[in-house]
């Protein structure tokens, strides 16, 4: 019994000094981006400035939660999200703030970023249409909206409307067509999938090329993981299937930013802008193009062979923000539409 | 004397005539409101209006989760019983060649958590696997040619947890057949009933306190899972509480949602209770005799071979071999220094959260042994429910509480003297190992509370009369008698926070990871393979306790032989 109670007397200690423990030199991440996919840039920055970076990652929605009922007390300086949903959400929440910096300024375009510089997004990733090569003819597909057609039963594969990724692309639309509209095409777009949604996103592109559909919609860094992992199965379904670009005659094809903002209780906010700026830097987004084959949002940086092979294409310009403003809207609807 | 898990109604009390020190009461009802904490936390947001969301929920989605959700039940309770009965009375009852051996393995798929079973039948099953793969090159067939079980599906999904579930059946089975006294059985042959009429009319129905336990558990623990109904696409109340608090931004009306879930929870609790209303469960006859074993042979051998060998099979044979391959193609680059300290990490928190479990359970099961009050036997009740919320919502109720009460003690601080103290419970292990506790408290309460109302309440007065404390006769008697069922208990908890995802992945400090946070981070990113390593290492590391956990079984039976 005694000894139980010295482990949690020490533990406490050990907790109380966790928690205190605050070095000049450091900055606190909450990271929705996985460890794998941030940790290298991270020992980089470390590197270059001798700023300690700490991290914990976990599901950005739990994430947030957090800061909020941290409060002004909170460890964290920086929230790193994964879409831009969750970023409009944290400004609204109250626990980000705005922060001025030439170099992000300059870095990433408008859209990509928050009006007032709450958050500035710092990679791209676009949910284009997949297509099975021999079975569906590049010129049969437009837009997004098309993919309501009757021709289309029984043809499409997608995910889960529990997916943060289609809960935006929907929103985008609801952004540019309206609710009503967009409603009664996702009641026709619903009544063409072949199968139930189940399963991520690389699923939908293994489903396509093994004939279950003939069409997948998903992020772009699937199928190029895909195409360059080491799982010779994976590899041989990605070679199947090619890359649309949707909507390039109007809005352009849906896309989403990962991206982050400084917290409102931000001890180190100095180092938080840093790392920021770092992260925005012609090397550190080669870096995201080159390992996780996002697209940069700094102009001018080299992309992966991969990407280069799928071409240009116009983005929708929606800001981000208004994507996250829309999200609940965008559920509701998918769930009216029976899109489970 | 035999310390193992099963299922007691109610202690025999007799008014006593010893003042009993209302210490115990005040702890087990301090403790109990304490746990039950983050529980109450989220039972609270059922006060904030969420009318429009519920109307919404009601005309969409509601009617799937709960068809869903009771399916999903009404299969694992099919699926763990027949598995777990079948496979608990052939090893305690029956003699053929491997009965040793099955005795412990049988408890292996324990160690496989949920969602990885469920990744790695979908990597081999699902229509793009290598199966369906080869099927298809052999017969030229195509898509919609042929028949195949959809592996994610609810079907599916029923039979994933059913697989890594029925252990909890078996376990407890197995102990309340082992448990019952040889006279009974030999009586029940000598009126003329055949082993089957013996089985069913006779060892069943005194096992099922200890049986329905087991399956309490396993329905609890499927009520709580979001990795397997996810991925599988099947909507339950799990998947919908996500939903609603996460993509509709709603906690309120995800709160409610929790808040029926554990109404559900409660009703079959307090349905078992009334069932058994007066049935008092106590040894049968004191003596034990080596139990003479039916010997199979024949058709019978071969069918209790495959009853045996399937579960086996399917629930750890086959996924824990899909890992070891993966396993074996990448742990080149998934091992390094980092793996070293995520399996300490996991380790450690597993040990303490087991060793805090069981005391907390000894303190309250011994409570309520002392004085069964209405009030005591409710504080144990509640603070076990934590068991079937998803983790997640009871790391949310976790991190209400610390958080307000570190800035609380912030602000009066630095109010008081200027300094500010920060958050000094916040985002440490001492949140986390909380959380466990609460979760996986129903685990050890159910445990130890079996194995003290097997212990005669003689036994306590005769202590106490010859001037013992409470405290003393828990220490010197109870616990030295109980020491298989504290391990049972021990070893449980430290198996499910292994395997503990959510609250772990919300709750942790700075640059800590677990194990079960590396297999999900490589296996959220759709890297089976990748995370098949850490996997593999979760369920290595609960194998351990699982075979030890066996032989203790084996040896608590008096005139059992002594082996494993």
């Amino acid at each position: 019994m005694r000894s139980r109670f010295l482990m949690l007397a020490g533990l406490l200690a050990l907790g109380l000094f966790g928690a205190a423990a605050q070095a000049a030199e450091e900055v606190n991440l909450y990271s929705a981006r996985k460890e794998e996919l941030i940790k290298p840039l991270l020992e980089r920055f470390t590197k270059e400035t001798g700023i300690e970076v700490n991290l914990v990652t976990g599901k950005a929605d739990a994430l947030l939660q957090r800061l909020q009922s941290e409060g002004r007390n909170t460890p964290a300086d920086l929230l790193l999200t994964t879409d831009a949903g969750r970023l409009h959400r944290a400004r609204e929440a109250g626990v980000l703030q705005p922060i001025t910096s030439t170099v992000l300024e300059n870095a990433i375009p408008a859209s990509y970023r928050d009006p007032d510089g709450y958050w500035y997004g710092l990679s791209l990733r676009a949910r284009p249409i997949m297509y099975v090569k021999g079975k569906v003819d590049p010129a049969e597909l437009s837009t997004y909206e098309a993919l309501a057609d009757p021709k289309w039963k029984g043809r499409i594969c997608i995910r889960s409307s529990s997916n943060i990724y289609n809960q935006s692309l929907v929103a985008s639309m609801i952004a540019s067509n309206g609710v009503k509209t967009t409603e009664s095409w996702a009641r026709d777009f619903v009544a063409n999938f072949a199968q139930p949604p189940r399963g991520g996103d690389r699923d939908q592109i293994s489903a396509a090329a093994a004939g279950r559909c003939d069409i997948a919609i998903a992020n772009t860094y699937y199928l190029a993981m895909m195409l360059n992992g080491s799982d010779a199965t994976q590899r041989e379904a990605a070679e199947k299937v090619g890359v649309f670009w949707p909507n390039q005659a109007d809005r352009g094809t849906h896309v989403n930013v990962s991206g982050a903002g400084v917290t409102a209780a931000s001890r180190n906010k100095a180092n938080a802008i840093k790392l920021l700026e770092f992260m925005s830097k012609a090397e550190s987004q080669r870096w995201y193009a080159e390992t996780n084959h996002e697209y940069p949002v700094l102009e001018g940086v080299a992309w992966s062979d991969t990407l280069e092979d799928w071409g240009q294409f116009m983005a929708d310009a929606v800001n981000m923000g208004r994507l996250g403003e829309l999200n609940a809207e965008a559920l509701m609807l998918m769930d009216r539409a029976g899109w489970k | 004397m035999n310390p193992n898990p099963v299922a007691s109604p109610q202690p025999v009390t007799r008014p006593r005539r010893l003042a009993l020190p209302d210490a115990w009461g005040v702890g087990v009802v301090a403790t109990a409101l304490l746990l039950s904490l983050p529980v109450l936390v989220v039972f609270s947001f059922i006060f904030y209006p969420a009318g429009d969301v519920w109307r919404h929920l009601a005309e969409t989605v509601l009617a799937d989760y709960v068809v869903n959700s009771l399916l999903l039940m009404v299969g694992v309770a099919i699926g763990t019983l027949t598995m777990g009965i079948s496979t608990a009375w052939l090893t305690s009852m029956c003699e053929f060649p491997g009965r040793r051996f099955f005795e412990w393995a049988l408890l292996l798929p324990m160690a496989v958590p949920a969602y990885i079973i469920a990744y790695t039948y979908t990597g081999m099953l699902g229509f793009e696997g290598p199966i369906q793969d080869a099927l298809r090159e052999a017969f030229g067939w195509g898509y919609g040619d042929y028949w195949f079980p959809e592996i994610r599906s609810l079907g599916g999904a029923i039979a994933m947890l059913s697989l890594v579930l029925y252990p909890y059946v078996y376990l407890l089975a197995r102990a309340g057949f082992l448990e019952q006294s040889v006279c009974v059985l030999e009586v029940s042959r000598t009126l003329g009933l055949g082993p089957w009429a013996s089985f069913f009319r006779v060892a069943l129905p005194l096992a099922r306190p200890a049986i329905i336990t087991g399956l309490s558990l396993a329905l609890m623990e499927t009520l709580a899972d979001y990795g397997t109904v996810q991925y599988f696409g099947v909507s339950t109340f799990t998947t919908g509480i996500f939903r609603t608090w996460f993509g509709l931004g709603d906690s309120a009306a995800a709160a409610q949602l929790s808040a029926l879930l554990m109404g559900f929870v409660f009703l079959l609790i307090v349905l078992e209770r009334w069932s058994r209303r007066r049935a008092r469960f106590h040894h049968t006859s004191n003596r034990y005799l080596q139990l003479p074993r039916h010997r199979l042979s024949g058709t019978r051998l071969a069918l209790a071979l495959l009853a045996c060998l399937l579960p086996l099979l399917l629930g750890f044979v086959v996924p824990a071999g899909q890992l070891a391959v993966w396993a074996w193609q990448t742990a080149g680059t998934m091992v390094d220094a980092d793996f070293i300290a995520l399996t300490w990490n996991s380790l450690m928190l597993a040990s303490l959260a087991a060793l805090i479990a069981v005391g907390l359970a000894l303190l309250m099961g011994y409570g309520k042994r002392l004085r069964p009050t209405p009030l005591m036997v409710a504080s144990v009740r509640v603070a076990a429910m934590g068991y079937a919320v998803p983790g997640t919502v009871i790391a949310v109720g976790v991190m209400l509480p610390f958080a307000w009460t570190d800035n609380a003690i912030d602000a009066w601080m630095r109010a008081q003297f200027g300094i500010s103290t920060g958050l000094i419970l916040s985002g440490t292990l001492v949140a986390l190992l909380f959380a466990y506790t609460v979760r996986f408290l129903a685990v050890s309460i159910q445990t130890v509370e079996a194995g003290l109302g097997k212990i005669r309440p003689t036994m306590d007065d005769a202590a106490r009369s010859l001037g013992m404390p409470p405290r003393q006769v828990l220490r010197k008697i109870h616990m030295p008698i109980m020491r298989g069922t504290l391990l049972t208990a021990i070893l449980l908890v430290f198996v499910d926070v292994l395997k503990e995802l959510p609250a772990t992945l919300i709750l942790r400090p700075f640059n800590f990871n677990t194990l079960a946070v590396r297999t999900f981070e490589l296996a959220s990113d759709e890297r089976l393979a990748d995370a098949s390593t850490a996997a593999l290492a979760i369920v290595v590391a609960g194998i351990v306790p699982v075979i030890i956990l066996s032989r203790s079984i084996s040896r608590s039976r008096p005139g059992h032989e002594h082996a494993a």
